[in-house]
C-alpha cells in the first residue's frame, strides 16, 4: 500500500509548547499567564485545590453544590447578578467540578479582564450565602443528577464501575454525588467547606490570550493579592490497598436496548507512579485503543466483526492512582461474553507479543502531530494547565508532554502493560437489556 | 458598553478558483494547521422515504476507503498524519470538515478530494457502518432527550421528509443497498451545491489551486428534486412515555427564516426567553427561583423549509407540569410584547461583545464561514452582524416576539409525568 503521504512528525519533537510565564502573589496564589494575541480576548480561569475526592463523609458532591452555589451572591454582587453581569459585558462564564479540582471561568473581550477579576476575587472571600438561594439550588443539583445520570442507563453503569474500582478512596464517589446525600446538604455544609477550602493560597490563577504577565500582574495583586492568605489543610485521603480480586458489575435495565461492555483496570497517574509507567500507559491507551486504526478497533470491529465501537481512555492527570479503561458496544446479535473473550485475547495477545517498533512510531507520531491543535483554543489552554496544576504536577508536565510521549520506548510499554493490565486489577461492566441479563 | 470601539474582526476573503469554486477564507498563521468545513445542500430530507438514513450512511463512509486506498489504507494515511476527515449529514445538509497540519496539507486534499468523488463502498465498511447506525439508534431507544425531540419532529412534519429520522431506523438502515450509497454520492455531491469555509494556514493564492485539483471534478448540476415545501403542525401534547425519573419535553413553533429582515429581532426575542444562560427570563423562572430543572434552553433551528423556534426542559415527573405551565406563560408575556427597555439593551450588549469570541479558533471560524456562505450572508457579514443587532428598536422587537411568539405550540413528553392534561 502507498506510504506517500507519510511524512516523519516525530522528527522534531519541541522543548517547550505554550511558554507560558508564571509567578506567585505574596499571599501564595499561583499565576501561570499564556499571551496569544490573535484576538482581543482572554479566557480568565480561577481553579481551587480541592475537589468531590475531598467531600466530607456522607456529603457525597459537597464542593459541585458549592461551586454552584459560588453564583448565589457576595457582601457586594446580588444573587444570581455575578453571570449576568458577565454577559452584559459581552462574555461568557462557567464553572465545573472534577474529583481533583473545582474551576471557574470567564471568556471575555480583553478589556473586560480587570472586571471579572474584581468579581471572581470578590467570590473567592466574600461570598453571603441565604437559605432562599441555596435549598432550591439544591433541588437543581437533584435535577441535574436525574438528568446527567439516573435517566441515563449507561451513566449508572460507568457509575457502578467507578465505585467497585475503588473499594476505599473517595473517586468510588459520583462527582455529582449519591442522591440522598444530595438531598441532606444544608447551608451550613456548604459554608464550612467553602471557609476551609478556598483561600488564595490553595488557588491558580490562569489566563490565556490578549495579555502577557507585565499586564497581568498589577491586576493580580490588586485583586487577588489583597486577599490574606489562611490555612489550608492537606488533602489528605485514604488510600486504595492492593486489589486481589477481579470485580464484575452487571446492570440490567428494562430501559436498555444497547448492550455496552466495560473493562476497567487500576493504574498508576502521573503524580502517584511509583514505578514510572503512566507515560508508557498513555501510548499503550492510544496503541491499543485510540481511533480506528487501533489493535481494539482493528480486531474487535473489522476484522472479527463482532463490535460495532471499541477504543481505550486514560487519564494520567489525577492527584491519586486512576484507571485504565476499554469499551466495546456488541453488534447485533453477538453476546457480550463473546465479546468480552475477544477483549481478553487482545489484551493477551499484547502481553504475550509485545508491541512492534512500526506500530510504536506510528502511535507515537500521531499523537505528538494531534498536539498542536491543543493550541488553537484559549479555554483549551487554560485547562491543560489547571488540571496539571491541581494534580500534583508542574507546568512542566505541559510543556515536556511531548518529550515525555517521545521518549517511550517498546520497554516501556511492555512494562506498563504487565503492570497494570492485571485481571485481579480489574472491573468488568457489563450493561444489558433486562430479559438476556444471564446470556452466554 | 455603548462607549466601545468597533471590535476586531478576522478579514474574509472570498476566493474563486480558476475553476469557479467559492470558499471564504480567513488566513490566521498563529498555528500551522487549517480547518476546512463543507456542505453540500442534500440532506435527510433527500433520503428516499423507505430508505431514512441513507445520507447518514453515505456520510459515515466516505472516509472509509476512496480511490487506490483500501478502508485500512485509507484511515492509515488520515491517522498516521494527524489528518482528520469526517462527513455527517442533517436535514438540510451533508457536511464535512477536513482539519490538517500545513505540513500534509496537499496529501489531506487529496484524500477529500479521493473520498468525494471515488469512494469504494466496499463491503466490509458498509456492513461495519451499518452496524454502528444500529447500534447507536438502540442506544437513542433509551435517551429520553433524542426520544423527546424526535417525537418532536415525526409528530410536526408527519408525511414530509422532515419527519423521518435523520439516522433512519434499524429497519431502514437494514434496507439500505450498495447501490442506494453509489445513487445518493453521485446525485447529490454537487458543485452547484457546494459551500465552502477554511481558517487557518493557508493564503488565498495557495487555497485556490487546490479548490480546483479537489473539488472540480464534482458534476455542476444533477437531477435531484427539491422537496416540498412545508410547516410543522402544532398544538398537541405529546407524550412517549418511558420508565425514568425526569421528564424531557421539547416544545416549538414556527421560527423565522434566516434571511427575513426579522431574524436579528428574532435573535434578541429568543436570547431574552430562552437562549440566554442565566439571564433568559426561562432560566429565572424555572431554574433560578423555583429549582425545577437544570436546564432550559431555546434556539432558532434553521431548518431551510420550515424555519423553527425550539426549546427543551427536563424536570422530575412529579414536578413537570410545573415547567410546562412556566413554559407556557413566559412565552405568552413575550407574544404579548412584554419586554423592557433594558432586557433590549441587555441582550444587544451580549450578542455584540460575544460575537467575536465565537470566532476564536480555526474551527469555529471555519464553520461561521460555511454558515455565511450556505445561507448568503455576504463576504463582509463578520463586521455588518452587530449593527444588523444594534438596529433592533423597540417597535421592531414587539412586533417580531408577536410573530414568533403569538399562537399554539407542539410540546412532546419523554417519561411518566403527572398531571399532565
Amino acid at each position: 500500500m502507498s506510504q506517500a503521504g507519510l511524512i516523519p512528525l516525530a522528527r522534531s519533537v519541541p522543548s517547550a509548547v505554550f511558554h507560558p510565564e508564571c509567578f506567585r502573589l505574596a499571599n501564595g496564589m499561583e499565576v501561570v499567564v499564556v499571551t496569544n494575541r490573535r484576538a482581543p480576548a482572554v479566557a480568565h480561569y480561577v481553579w481551587y485545590r480541592v475537589g468531590c475526592a475531598d467531600s466530607p463523609p456522607g456529603k457525597s458532591g459537597l464542593p459541585h453544590f458549592l461551586e454552584h452555589l459560588m453564583f448565589k451572591g457576595t457582601k457586594n454582587v446580588p444573587p444570581g447578578e455575578f453571570s449576568k453581569i458577565v454577559a452584559r459585558n459581552g462574555g461568557n462564564d462557567n464553572a465545573f467540578t472534577s474529583w481533583d479540582f473545582t474551576a471557574y471561568f470567564q471568556m471575555i473581550a480583553s478589556d473586560r479582564l480587570e472586571l471579572v477579576m474584581r468579581l471572581e476575587a470578590d467570590r473567592m472571600v466574600n461570598l453571603d450565602l441565604s437559605d432562599e438561594h441555596v435549598y432550591p439550588e439544591r433541588d437543581v443539583i437533584l435535577e441535574e443528577r436525574k438528568q446527567r445520570v439516573d435517566n441515563e442507563p449507561q451513566a449508572l453503569l460507568g457509575e457502578a464501575v467507578q465505585a467497585a474500582q475503588f473499594l476505599h478512596h473517595p473517586y468510588r464517589l459520583p462527582i455529582i454525588g449519591w442522591l440522598h446525600e444530595i438531598a441532606s446538604y444544608t447551608r451550613e455544609d456548604a459554608v464550612d467547606f467553602y471557609e476551609r477550602w478556598y483561600a488564595p493560597n490553595n488557588a491558580i490563577l490562569i489566563v490565556v490570550g490578549d495579555v502577557d504577565a507585565e499586564g497581568l500582574r498589577p491586576l493580580a495583586e490588586r485583586y487577588y493579592g489583597v486577599i490574606p492568605p489562611r490555612a489550608v489543610p492537606p488533602r489528605r485521603r485514604v488510600q486504595e490497598p492492593p486489589q486481589r480480586a477481579a470485580r464484575r458489575v452487571e446492570l440490567a435495565d428494562p430501559r436498555v436496548r444497547q448492550p455496552q461492555l466495560v473493562r476497567s483496570y487500576l493504574a498508576p497517574s502521573q503524580h502517584a507512579d511509583p514505578h514510572g509507567h503512566s507515560a508508557g500507559l498513555e501510548v499503550l491507551c492510544e496503541l491499543l485503543g485510540g481511533g480506528t486504526t487501533s489493535r481494539l478497533y482493528r480486531s474487535l470491529v473489522v476484522e472479527q466483526a463482532l463490535a460495532a465501537a471499541a477504543g481505550a481512555g486514560y487519564q494520567p492527570w489525577s492527584l491519586d492512582p486512576t484507571s485504565l479503561r476499554f469499551y466495546a458496544t456488541p453488534r447485533p446479535g453477538v453476546a457480550v461474553d463473546r465479546l468480552e473473550a475477544a477483549l481478553d485475547a487482545e489484551i493477551a495477545k499484547l502481553l504475550d507479543g509485545g508491541v512492534s517498533e512500526e506500530e510504536l512510531e506510528r502511535t507515537k507520531g500521531r499523537m505528538l502531530a494531534e498536539a498542536v491543535y491543543a493550541r488553537d483554543s484559549l479555554g483549551g489552554i487554560a485547562r491543560l494547565f489547571g488540571i496539571a496544576l491541581t494534580t500534583g504536577l508542574g507546568i512542566e508536565a505541559v510543556e515536556k508532554w511531548p518529550q515525555r510521549i517521545a521518549a517511550v520506548d517498546r520497554a516501556a510499554v511492555e512494562a506498563a502493560a504487565r503492570a497494570v493490565l492485571v485481571p485481579a486489577h480489574s472491573v468488568t461492566g457489563r450493561l444489558l437489556p433486562l430479559e438476556t441479563s444471564s446470556d452466554g | 458598553m455603548a462607549d466601545r470601539p468597533q471590535p476586531f474582526f478576522p478579514r474574509v476573503e472570498e476566493v474563486v478558483s480558476p475553476g469557479g469554486v467559492r470558499a471564504y477564507l480567513v488566513t490566521e498563521r498563529s498555528v500551522p494547521f487549517l480547518t476546512l468545513a463543507l456542505h453540500f445542500r442534500a440532506g435527510a430530507v433527500h433520503d428516499p422515504p423507505d430508505r431514512a438514513g441513507l445520507a447518514t450512511m453515505v456520510a459515515g463512509l466516505l472516509d472509509e476507503g476512496a480511490g487506490p486506498y483500501d478502508s485500512l489504507a485509507f484511515r492509515r494515511e488520515l491517522e498516521d498524519n494527524a489528518i482528520r476527515l469526517s462527513f455527517d449529514a442533517d436535514l438540510d445538509g451533508f457536511t464535512g470538515t477536513l482539519k490538517t497540519l500545513t505540513a500534509t496539507r496537499d496529501h489531506a486534499f487529496e484524500l477529500l478530494r479521493l473520498a468525494l468523488l471515488e469512494p469504494r463502498f466496499d463491503p466490509e465498511p458498509i456492513e461495519r457502518i451499518r452496524s454502528q447506525i444500529q447500534a447507536e439508534l438502540k442506544r437513542r431507544e433509551s435517551d429520553p432527550d433524542y426520544v423527546s425531540v424526535r417525537a418532536w419532529y415525526a409528530r410536526a412534519f408527519d408525511g414530509h421528509g422532515y419527519g423521518r429520522p435523520v439516522r433512519g431506523t434499524l429497519e431502514s438502515i437494514a434496507r439500505i443497498r450498495r447501490d442506494d450509497l453509489v445513487s445518493f454520492a453521485r446525485e447529490h455531491l454537487l458543485r452547484g451545491h457546494l459551500a465552502i469555509g477554511v481558517a487557518g494556514d493557508i493564503t488565498a493564492e495557495e487555497l485556490a489551486p487546490l479548490l480546483d485539483r479537489t473539488f472540480g471534478g464534482l458534476p455542476l448540476h444533477g437531477a435531484a428534486l427539491e422537496p416540498p415545501p412545508t410547516e410543522p403542525q402544532l398544538g398537541d401534547t405529546v407524550l412517549v412515555p418511558m420508565p425514568i425519573p425526569q421528564s424531557v419535553v421539547t416544545f416549538g413553533r414556527k421560527g423565522i427564516p434566516r434571511r427575513d429582515p426579522d431574524y436579528y429581532a428574532a435573535t434578541i426575542a429568543n436570547y431574552i426567553l430562552g437562549g440566554g444562560g442565566f439571564a433568559s427570563r426561562l432560566m429565572q423562572e424555572v431554574r433560578e427561583k423555583r429549582g425545577l430543572a437544570y436546564s432550559v434552553y431555546t434556539y432558532l433551528a434553521d431548518v431551510r423549509l420550515a424555519p423553527l423556534w425550539l426549546g427543551a426542559v427536563a424536570t422530575s415527573n412529579e414536578r413537570v407540569a410545573q415547567s410546562i405551565a412556566l413554559v407556557r406563560e413566559e412565552i405568552a408575556r413575550m407574544a404579548a410584547g412584554e419586554v423592557s427597555e433594558q432586557e433590549l439593551a441587555d441582550a444587544k450588549t451580549y450578542l455584540t461583545g460575544s460575537f467575536p469570541l465565537r470566532l476564536a479558533t480555526n474551527d469555529q471560524l471555519a464553520r461561521m464561514l460555511l454558515g455565511m456562505m450556505v445561507h448568503e450572508l455576504g463576504r463582509d457579514y463578520l463586521e455588518r452582524r452587530n449593527d444588523l443587532i444594534l438596529a433592533v428598536g423597540m417597535d421592531e422587537l414587539k412586533r417580531v416576539c408577536h410573530r414568533l411568539y403569538a399562537g399554539s405550540l407542539l410540546l412532546t413528553v419523554a417519561g411518566r409525568p403527572e398531571g399532565l392534561e
